[in-house]
């Protein structure tokens, strides 16, 4: 265990190293004017640009800013362009928001796409399999940027049903922040509804032909015994690597377009926000922040695995 | 064969449908087994074996199964009874072992708990200290060692013929009056079919438990069985005693199926022997004797099909589906001076 820790942990530190690399070439890289320039403001003298350039080292050659940026990411002073603001207490700010976002859309993908999934595969062949079928392509299919305005429009605008847009915290008000979610909440949670609802279908569908699910019949459990413990179980698998990958990228980046049109002030509006600006720090620690959640929670997945598949456990031990 | 059979099976027919049509799976079989006896139902792949030994508890129900017949249990009929009786039946009354040990057991469970799983569900007010008790009783009766420690196993931990016995220890959990073994020992190698064959022959002999054993393996019959059945593209293709097929058989199938044992008492043969051709697609049967197109003794009446009789006035339980005379079989099944089937006409001879 220690050992897959340490691994894990090495790991980790090479994403973060390429990733934060990527970002920094990127940056610049793409069209952009020279940052000093739009910290001076539009009229500023020569001099006042010069001096900005060395106080933020936009004179040094990349490999040393790149350095400096990177101390600055790990000693917590990254501070953004204008306003001059630490990075980390935005990202830490932003955190209530995106997590109860994206907790709460993960919870109610994976219990919806898991209990859709599950009567497809039940009834497959049926009515009830083909409109399901129906349901989740049209929920893969329509992007977020459509679905958002459509749902304010209809249910906030119009019916006035959930309150319009905005984030209101979990401490502040328990309510308030419960309904101001639900419809971000389904506006993220949709694709992986219908997604999952698919992978779990085909993936029951393989496994009821299994030899085991043929001698658990044979000793004669329930229909529905055998289904949950033999089929269901053996079928969640999968599921759960599928299920890290995707709420890893959520907390990471996926939320962005959801918080921006709900406008809830997560990381990812934080983050959208700094895109628009050409704000190299705040994307920079984004980013960062972004990875780290990615490859801690498909860590854990890891982990869950061995619990779900002894069979995982001997080849860790082995080791 | 005075006693009353335990199970009566008469023109069981299963089908199937399919996008090329009805596969007729089983076509008209029907044999008696009773208490204490072992039958071998014996074919190829595709011979519609497993098939009846699935149908007999109520596996092979579905949407798309057509099953006709009469399967009786104890004098009740099966084939009617509902999806509840069925459920409660299996593993209590009539319980089977399948061929691959390696996929049959769950692997995210460990055996001992898919064991217990079993009891539980026919009988629920035993609970699972008591359950799992009677399971390393069980696992010490079919020879597992240490069982205390290895029902706390998961399957990847059992070897492949450890598995087959933990198969047999929950198939004998809840103490049935009929076994269908399905090709036990086909996944597992020499020296541990030996070893599951003796512990299923002591079982029969200790319980009186009637066993199906289903298998392509004449030398597993040979081992244990007390009567068998040969089928063919689904049908009996000759039935009787395990003496009286292995030393007076009728159909040459039976001769293809016992000249392509190999022995290690002869000289080896240049070519191992076997049956020319392959059996027929079930979706396009040949008119007449299905076996026709790879019978090298084919004649006039073959087109027709025989059907199950006994051909031979003395031993009125010994029937096959083959027109010759017994004189003419006797004469023609003497292969190299012992029993098996010509290689075909146009074939070289070797």
């Amino acid at each position: 265990m220690l050992r897959f820790v340490i691994r894990r942990l090495i790991g980790m530190v090479f994403v973060l190293f390429v990733v934060s690399i990527l970002v920094f070439l990127i940056f610049n890289v793409i069209p952009n004017s020279p940052p000093a320039q739009r910290l001076a403001g539009k009229n500023a003298t020569p001099v006042l640009v010069k001096s900005i350039e060395e106080e933020w080292g936009f004179d040094e050659s990349l490999p040393v800013q790149y350095v400096t940026m990177m101390k600055n990411v790990f000693t917590g002073e990254l501070t953004s362009y204008s306003p001059r603001i630490p990075v980390n207490d935005q990202i830490q700010e932003g955190i209530p928001a995106t997590f109860s976002l994206s907790i709460g859309a993960g919870i109610i993908w994976l219990s919806f796409g898991l209990l859709l999934g599950y009567l497809a595969a039940t009834r497959a062949g049926g009515w009830l399999d083909r409109a399901l079928t129906g349901v989740a392509i049209a929920g893969i299919s329509i992007p977020v940027f459509l679905l958002a305005p459509v749902l304010i429009y209809f249910l906030t605008y119009k019916l006035e049903i959930f309150p319009n847009g905005g984030y209101v915290k979990l401490t502040e008000d328990p309510w308030e922040w419960f309904t101001h979610l639900i419809l971000p909440w389904f506006t993220l949670a949709v694709l992986s509804i219908g997604f999952y609802s698919r992978v779990l279908r085909s993936n029951m569908l393989d496994v009821m032909n299994e030899d085991y699910v043929r001698t658990a019949r044979a000793k004669g459990l329930s229909e529905g015994r055998v289904m949950t413990r033999h089929v269901l179980r053996n079928s969640l698998i999968p599921i759960v690597t599928l299920f890290g990958l995707d709420f890893g990228a959520t907390i990471a980046g996926t939320a962005i377009i959801t918080e921006v049109l709900y406008g809830i002030t997560g990381v990812g509006y934080y983050a959208a926000h700094a895109i628009s600006n050409f704000e190299l720090p705040p994307i920079m620690g984004v980013t960062l922040y972004g990875a780290f959640f990615v490859v801690f929670i498909n860590t854990l997945v890891d982990i869950a695995y061995a619990y779900l598949d002894p069979r995982v456990r001997l080849g860790a031990s082995a080791q | 064969m005075s006693a009353a059979p335990l199970l009566s099976v008469r023109d069981l027919r299963v089908g199937f449908a399919t996008e090329g049509g009805l596969l007729q799976a089983v076509d008209g079989v029907g044999f008696d087994l009773k208490p204490g006896e072992v039958l071998a139902i014996v074919g190829e792949s595709g011979s519609g074996k497993s098939v009846t030994a699935q149908t007999l508890i109520g596996l092979t129900r579905s949407k798309n199964s057509r099953i006709e017949g009469s399967v009786k249990l104890d004098g009740e009929e099966l084939l009617e009874a509902s999806d509840a009786t069925m459920r409660r039946l299996r593993g209590e009354r009539i319980a089977m072992i399948f061929q691959d040990p390696m996929t049959s057991f769950n692997p995210v469970y460990r055996i001992g708990s898919q064991i217990v799983e079993a009891i539980r569900a026919h009988k629920g007010d035993v609970d699972k200290a008591q359950a799992r008790r009677q399971v390393v009783e069980l696992f010490d009766s079919v020879g597992i060692p240490d069982a205390e420690r290895r029902v706390d196993d998961y399957p990847h931990e059992f070897s492949g013929g450890m598995r087959q016995r933990a198969m047999i220890a929950m198939a004998l959990a809840l103490e049935p009056e009929v076994l269908i073994a399905d090709e036990p020992t086909t996944a597992l190698d020499v020296t541990i079919q030996a070893q599951i064959l003796r512990l299923l022959e002591d079982l029969n002999r200790q319980h009186g438990l009637a066993t199906i054993l289903i298998t392509h393996d004449l030398g597993v019959v040979a081992e244990v069985a007390d009567r068998v059945l040969v089928m063919y593209a689904g049908r009996i293709v000759e039935e009787g005693t395990l003496d009286e097929i292995f030393y007076d058989p009728q159909h040459p199938y039976t001769w293809g199926l016992m000249g392509s044992l190999t022995r290690l008492d002869r000289p080896r043969p240049h070519r191992l022997p076997q049956i020319a051709g392959s059996p027929p697609s079930l979706l396009d049967l040949p008119e007449g004797c299905p076996f026709r197109p790879r019978c090298p003794h084919e004649f006039s009446k073959c087109p027709q099909e025989p059907g199950l009789e006994a051909r031979l006035s003395e031993v009125p339980d010994h029937r096959d589906r083959c027109w010759l005379t017994p004189e003419q079989k006797r004469e023609k099944r003497q292969v190299e001076g012992q029993i098996g089937l010509e290689a075909p006409q146009e074939a070289p001879r070797v």
